[in-house]
């Protein structure tokens, strides 16, 4: 090894210790706990090696939940936040006056603490002996029934949770998406009115191709962003997400090492490690689809 | 189709605030574009040539006046019902679209009547293409092209709607030199082929000259001239016209009308006749200069540059702003390069006069 190199290991030195110790080695980690069965924290020994732990939890009726919970909560929230935040760029790029407004408007709940916006959705959605919430109020101008949002019904809370994210979520997918489509040529959008293109078909052939990158890059980050939720659920319902039936996988997780029930790091790695392939499953699908329909210029 | 200008003005607010003045980047233009020539718009830059372009397209509404397609008044119809073509500077070719995407966009956006089967569209696509040459290059994406194929791909999307008119902005300023010469032959066989009404935007005088069959001289949002390219440049109608069109550039001297006679410095070069005794601005083009042993007009020698069919003869004079005269003579001329004086005689037909003030040309009737 000649000295130039050496001197390059050397400024590597601090970051790879750091990464080495605090990543690489908890994920390693994480796989052999996984596999070993029956590990006891306290002697720090166990049975032997093999696939317990992974049908211990894929049998566990609250990972199922949990799995089905998030499920639900990426395939919902990811489109949604997605095509919404589109739509609200697209407006806003269009939009002429108050358009800095609208953008600081729309960018606040991203620098809003989760906690205190779960304050304010509790006002907007949980029932109290005094008031039944904020949105309980305008169904009943329409004349619903009222519902129970935060203790009630699995779809009310799921609703809540989904509205949550979708919300938390938007203002960095409007950010981005806003700058993606101001770096757009206005030439083509030119060329386009002098060969009378409508306006859908603009968008649709023109700037949905254009940011396609942008996008691309927003629903690969929401599914890994989603598929790791935890702290909205805890926001919204508490810290016992079991009781409430809106765990979700990294809550499975936390529950496992240090909830009521936990003490168990082997059940837990093994729960981690099943999202994970899950996440890189996913991720790996998006990699293939966008293959066709991104276009990097 | 014939295209009229009336009286075409636009107006930006201007930039700077403090100034509330607006800029008139197109200040009253009238004038006519016959059926099916190829019309160059000439100037430099800033001098508004691409927002006359725009105003055309109706991708700019005009302040005021009036613009006519033949017999219509499109002055108030948006971009997208003009039916025109147009060629962007930089092409604006969609990058995530193959050079056959590319040109049947246009036939695709088509409804009503007009609407076209898939393979009507195909078939037309392909006639463009062929047109401008570029039919075996049809799978590929713009990245894929040189800038001449690119500039080819534009054209044949701008020409497979069959637009009532072409636009061209700066057409040739993305190409290198020898892909420029070839291009623009490329423009005039097409337009000629296609017998559209062409119009395009360019800062390059040979450009503009060599393909155009009627050029515009437009300086800070004014025509100066408008004709045919040989007859602007045979006769300027003031000092910016003669100095944008010709290379090498008219040479221009400061002097005076004394007595009927035209003098630079102390020499009396030309006989002016009627011309009343004034400060003048004088522009000789290159070729005007005879190189004439008993000549009249006195310069500095300082170089000659052989350029085979012909001489150029770098010469410096007292009354001459700029840095260099250069004359162009035959090559059958000797200049013998130790002198240090070279006498010319003047061709009056390449001598202009210009009012000192105003620019303008004033006429003389040559001897």
């Amino acid at each position: 090894m000649d000295k130039k190199n050496l001197k390059g290991w050397l400024y590597l030195l601090p970051a790879i210790i750091f990464l080495g110790a605090f990543m690489v080695y908890p994920l390693i980690d994480v796989f052999i706990y996984s596999l070993e069965e029956g590990f006891n924290s306290a002697s720090q020994t166990s049975f032997g090696v093999g696939t317990y732990n992974f049908s211990y939890v894929l049998h566990d009726p609250y990972f199922l939940q949990a799995l089905k919970n998030t499920f639900i909560l990426v395939m919902i929230t990811v489109p949604v936040s997605t095509c919404l935040a589109l739509l609200i760029s697209v407006g806003l790029s269009s939009i002429k006056p108050l358009r800095n407004l609208f953008q600081t408007v729309y960018f606040l709940p991203y620098v809003t603490n989760t906690l205190a916006v779960g304050l304010v959705f509790m006002i907007l959605f949980q029932k109290t002996p005094y008031t039944d919430g904020l949105a309980n109020m305008v169904l009943g101008w329409f004349g619903a029934a009222p519902v129970d949002f935060i203790d009630g019904p699995y779809w009310a809370k799921m609703f809540v949770l989904c509205l949550y994210t979708v919300w938390v979520v938007m203002p960095f997918k409007v950010l981005v998406l806003t700058s993606a489509l101001a770096s757009v040529d206005q030439t083509y959008y030119n060329a386009s009115k002098i060969d009378a293109t409508s306006k859908w078909r603009t968008f649709t052939r023109i700037t949905i191709p254009l940011v396609s990158p942008t996008l691309f890059y927003l629903i690969i980050t929401g599914f890994i962003g989603a598929f790791k939720a935890y702290n909205d659920a805890v926001a919204l319902f508490g810290t016992n997400l079991n009781a409430s039936e809106m765990n979700t996988i990294v809550g499975y997780v936390y529950d496992m090492l240090y909830g009521d029930s936990g003490g168990y790091p082997s059940y837990a790695s093994a729960a981690a490690v099943i999202l994970f392939a899950i996440v890189l499953t996913i991720t790996c699908i998006n990699l293939i689809i966008s293959k066709k329909h991104v276009h990097y210029s | 189709m014939k295209v009229v200008l009336q009286n075409l003005t636009k107006r930006f607010p201007n930039v700077n605030k403090r100034i509330r003045e607006d800029v008139i980047a197109v200040n009253d233009f009238c004038f006519e574009i016959p059926d099916g020539k190829l019309v160059g718009l000439l100037g430099p830059s800033g001098c508004g040539k691409s927002t006359a372009l725009n105003l055309l397209c109706g991708l700019l509404k005009p302040t005021s006046g009036k613009i006519f397609f033949g017999d219509e008044d499109v002055t108030d119809i948006p971009a997208e019902r003009r039916g025109v073509g147009m060629v962007f500077q930089n092409y604006a070719l969609y990058p995530h679209l193959t050079v056959r995407q590319n040109i049947l966009f246009p036939l695709q956006n088509l409804k009503g009547a007009a609407k076209l089967t898939k393979a009507q569209m195909e078939e037309k696509a392909l006639e463009a293409a062929r047109l401008v040459q570029i039919d075996e290059l049809m799978e590929r994406k713009p990245k894929e092209l040189s800038g001449g194929q690119q500039q080819r791909v534009a054209i044949a999307r701008a020409l497979v709607k069959l637009p009532r008119i072409l636009l061209l902005d700066e057409p040739l300023s993305n190409l290198d030199a020898r892909l420029r010469l070839q291009t623009r032959e490329e423009i005039q066989r097409i337009q000629r082929k296609t017998g559209i009404t062409t119009v395009f935007v360019t800062h390059d005088q040979e450009e503009a000259m060599s393909i155009s069959d009627l050029i515009v001289v437009m300086n800070s949002g004014i025509i100066q001239q408008v004709g045919k390219p040989q007859e602007v440049y045979d006769d300027p109608v003031n000092l910016f016209v003669a100095k944008f069109l010709g290379a090498p550039p008219i040479n221009v001297f400061s002097g005076k009308s004394e007595g009927g006679k035209l003098y630079i410095g102390d020499d009396a070069v030309l006989d002016i006749g009627n011309v009343p005794d004034q400060e003048l601005d004088i522009g000789i083009r290159p070729e005007g200069f005879v190189l004439d042993q008993n000549g009249s007009f006195n310069c500095n020698l300082r170089n000659i540059e052989v350029m085979g069919r012909d001489i150029t003869v770098v010469c410096s004079h007292a009354c001459a702003p700029d840095f260099a005269i250069r004359a162009i003579i035959s090559s059958e001329n000797s200049i013998d390069l130790a002198a240090a004086k070279v006498r010319f005689s003047l061709k009056a037909n390449k001598t202009f006069i210009f009012n000192k003030k105003t620019g303008e040309r004033i006429r003389f009737d040559a001897e």
